[in-house]
């Protein structure tokens, strides 16, 4: 009988990824864009851009990956001036880093001094996040399922995902916001004893991505109440999520 | 029935799109008769939409009913003239309209004389009564003295979507489940009509239900394009059907992983779990993303199969198929497992068949239900298969479905990639298309989860005038409902993942 479990286990091999830091995603992946200095027709690519993410200053080209739908169609249309490399390091703290200028180097940082004090003294070994969906089409919950699997397993750091807001340390948000969902994300939120951190995962939680005009969300939580980590992508990847947390809550963390 | 020549119908096929004013506007009283003569005649009837939409001052009634026997697809409808009209119900006589005439209600604010549970579907923005309120839903009760009220939600213990559920339990034996839903609504459907951008609509599409990106892509494209006169070449059916068959694949793997975590079986809960990667891995190298965005659009593709792409999936779902069969027949046959599985949570097949249950469900509860054979779309017309069938509706037949089903789809891939061709050539997407003006087109695809209705109509200038969009969750939400009764609450969460239907793509 336990035979049989025996030689499952054994053909399965070691599942997990060694080092969380430094795998490489296939080039096919949509993270961090290049813009090149090629001249193009600015005003189409901006109109092409279904979220509005694109935006033109001083005939330089940026693109706001906190809007970005990572549809990657634009760099299908534009080849020459649009490029999404596979860098997925995309998390951060600062609303703005997110917005990719024309020329930046593929990298996204997150602001040291901007991180409050706390997290890095109280959370640095242990995170217990809860997860709120507000109107996830579920690839991001999927992803942030994915986190704690066999392949990632995110709980090596000591993070996990908790079933009650009361054992949480924080909350992640998912979703654009939905008018239905709004109340009980700010009870949740509110449940959190304090300290407490504020995740946003992915295009839809961050900016509300291709809900932003739609009249059933309602976004006013995130004027009360500062977040901590913006994490893009639609959905988030497990490597883009457990880098952006482990930078945000590691003294030392290696890029 | 098609000999009887007093119905007034017309009959299309899956996808095909016809000038809307050939669809039949009956009397309601006609109407009704006719519905009921369908569905009193054949067991193969079933209803794939039905909806309102206003017309002058009054509104316009759309029925689409599948026959799932001569593989056509009926519609008709009626019109009435005046706001706040009554209506008598046709729930009254077949339950499963209950959802449909309940949208309708909440929507336009049409009352359904004699519908037994006329209650909000989603509180959705464009409700006509707005007074109704998402935290005042009006919950079936029972009184007695030794019952008690168990609510859940609608933010529940693990990552997943909210829905309310509100357990009625005399002890720990549940009475009866209400499940109350909305709370994920985001406004879809009017969304893609204001919306002006085809890519805009592309990317609403898949945003529907990420773990039907796929499916409820395709049935975006195949109702666009058919309303375009797109014409597609064969390997982009291939492709498009070989990317359906995957997410199949991966979304079963994962529930199969989530239903021995919840049955505490640590050994498949982690070896499906990490079946599950590969798979998803492969479509992001397909396409860059693990869930499929990005790769299906309208009248063509970004990023073609090609022959790379090809050898690469024919070698994954080689140790794929190894592993999970390896695990699948240690899991199926382990007491254990079976003791969690087998008959808990059983519906009976006459009950499912009145909640007009589609998809995975009916499948694994004796209703032989698959638009892949009845309607076929895409590349399905060409492959020879019979759809998986298990009879017991309880959480073992949901596990066997799901079981055999991957098997199946990874049989389906490898003819589907024996008839693609290695061409340099490919169809790219379109971003600028014009409809024709006035038609009508309805598409219905075979997801994982069941069959995904969508519906499009245009205007005298070719504008997208309506969209309507059926999750198969809309159905079977409801059954999820009948297998908690005489259970145990502490069965919920089996019942729940064997499941696994969807609150977004139900509340749009």
């Amino acid at each position: 009988m336990i035979l049989g479990e025996i030689n499952i286990v054994k053909h399965q091999g070691k599942q997990f990824i060694k080092d969380l830091t430094s795998v490489t995603l296939p080039n096919t992946f949509r993270g961090i864009p290049i813009i090149s200095e090629d001249k193009v027709a600015e005003n189409e690519i901006i109109d092409f851009c279904p979220v509005n993410a694109i935006s033109s200053k001083n005939n330089k080209l940026s693109i706001d990956l906190g809007k970005c739908s990572f549809c990657g169609d634009c760099q299908h249309q534009f080849s020459s001036k649009i490029k999404f490399s596979n860098h997925y390091k995309m998390a951060t703290n600062v609303r703005e880093n997110l917005v990719i200028n024309q020329g930046d180097p593929t990298e996204i940082k997150l602001d040291a001094l901007a991180i409050r004090k706390e997290i890095k003294s109280i959370f640095k070994r242990s995170l217990k996040l809860r997860q709120v969906s507000a109107g996830g089409d579920n690839s991001n919950e999927l992803e942030l399922g994915a986190c704690g699997n066999v392949n990632f397993d995110m709980g090596r750091y000591g993070i996990e995902f908790t079933a009650s807001p009361r054992h949480a340390d924080g909350i992640v948000l998912t979703g654009p916001i939905t008018k239905n969902m709004a109340e009980a994300l700010e009870i949740a939120f509110n449940a959190v004893p304090e300290p407490r951190i504020l995740i946003l995962a992915g295009t839809d939680a961050i900016s509300g991505g291709i809900f932003a005009e739609s009249n059933a969300i309602q976004r006013d939580f995130l004027k009360k109440y500062p977040v901590d980590l913006y994490i893009p992508g639609n959905p988030t990847h497990p490597l883009t999520f457990i880098n952006g947390v482990l930078e945000l809550t590691r003294k030392k963390f290696r890029r | 029935m098609s000999n009887n020549k007093s119905y007034s119908y017309v009959s299309v096929q899956n996808t095909s799109a016809i000038e809307f004013s050939n669809i039949p506007m009956l009397s309601y009283e006609v109407f009704t008769e006719q519905v009921l003569a369908y569905f009193n005649a054949k067991d193969e009837i079933h209803c794939l939409q039905y909806f309102a939409i206003p017309k002058d001052k009054g509104f316009q009634f759309i029925i689409i009913l599948a026959n799932d026997a001569t593989h056509e697809i009926l519609l008709f409808g009626h019109e009435i003239q005046a706001l706040n009209t009554k209506l008598e119900s046709l729930t009254q006589h077949i339950n499963a309209f209950h959802i449909f005439e309940r949208e309708i209600h909440e929507n336009f604010n049409i009352t359904f004389l004699n519908h037994p549970w006329l209650k909000p579907v989603r509180f959705s923005e464009n409700r006509a009564d707005k007074s109704k309120k998402i935290s005042n839903y009006p919950f079936y009760k029972i009184e007695g003295d030794e019952l008690h009220e168990v609510s859940v939600g609608p933010i529940h213990a693990g990552i997943i979507e909210p829905g309310h559920f509100r357990f009625l339990c005399h002890g720990e034996m549940v009475k009866h489940l209400e499940i109350q839903l909305g709370w994920q609504h985001r406004g879809i459907e009017s969304l893609i009509i204001t919306k002006n951008k085809w890519l805009q609509r592309s990317i609403l599409a898949e945003s529907i239900t990420g773990d039907s990106t796929i499916a409820h892509s395709l049935a975006f494209t195949n109702t666009i394009e058919s309303l375009a006169e797109i014409k597609l070449d064969d390997n982009l059916i291939l492709e498009r059907s070989i990317a359906l068959e995957l997410e199949r694949i991966a979304i079963h793997t994962g529930d199969l992983s989530g239903m021995n975590t919840d049955v505490a079986y640590q050994l498949g809960s982690a070896v499906f779990g990490a079946l599950r990667t590969p798979i998803i891995n492969f479509t992001q190298r397909w396409c860059g993303n693990r869930f499929g965005k990005g790769l299906i659009r309208l009248g063509g593709t970004n990023y073609p199969l090609n022959n790379d792409l090809k050898i690469d999936l024919a070698t994954v779902l080689i140790e794929f198929e190894k592993k999970f069969k390896e695990m699948a027949e240690k899991m199926f046959n382990l007491p254990s497992v079976i003791k969690r599985f087998d008959g808990i949570g059983a519906v009976s097949t006459t009950k499912l068949k009145m909640l007009g249950v589609v998809g995975m469900v009916a499948k694994a509860g004796g209703i032989s239900r698959d638009i892949r054979k009845s309607h076929p779309f895409l590349a399905y017309q060409n492959l020879n298969f019979e759809h998986v069938q298990f009879e017991h509706g309880d959480v073992m037949s949901r596990g066997l479905v799901r079981y055999h089903e991957v098997l199946q789809s990874i049989s389906l891939i490898k003819e589907l990639i024996k008839l693609h061709k290695n061409e340099e050539e490919f169809q790219k997407p379109l971003y600028q298309l014009n409809l024709k003006s006035n038609k009508f087109c309805t598409s219905a695809v075979e997801g994982w989860r069941g069959e995904i209705v969508h519906t499009a109509i245009t205007d005298e200038k070719g504008n997208l005038k309506q969209y309507k969009i059926k999750d198969p969750s809309m159905h079977n939400w409801k059954a999820l409902e009948l297998s908690l009764r005489n259970l145990e609450i502490s069965d919920f969460p089996i019942n729940n993942k064997s499941y696994d239907l969807s609150y977004s793509g139900h509340d749009l």
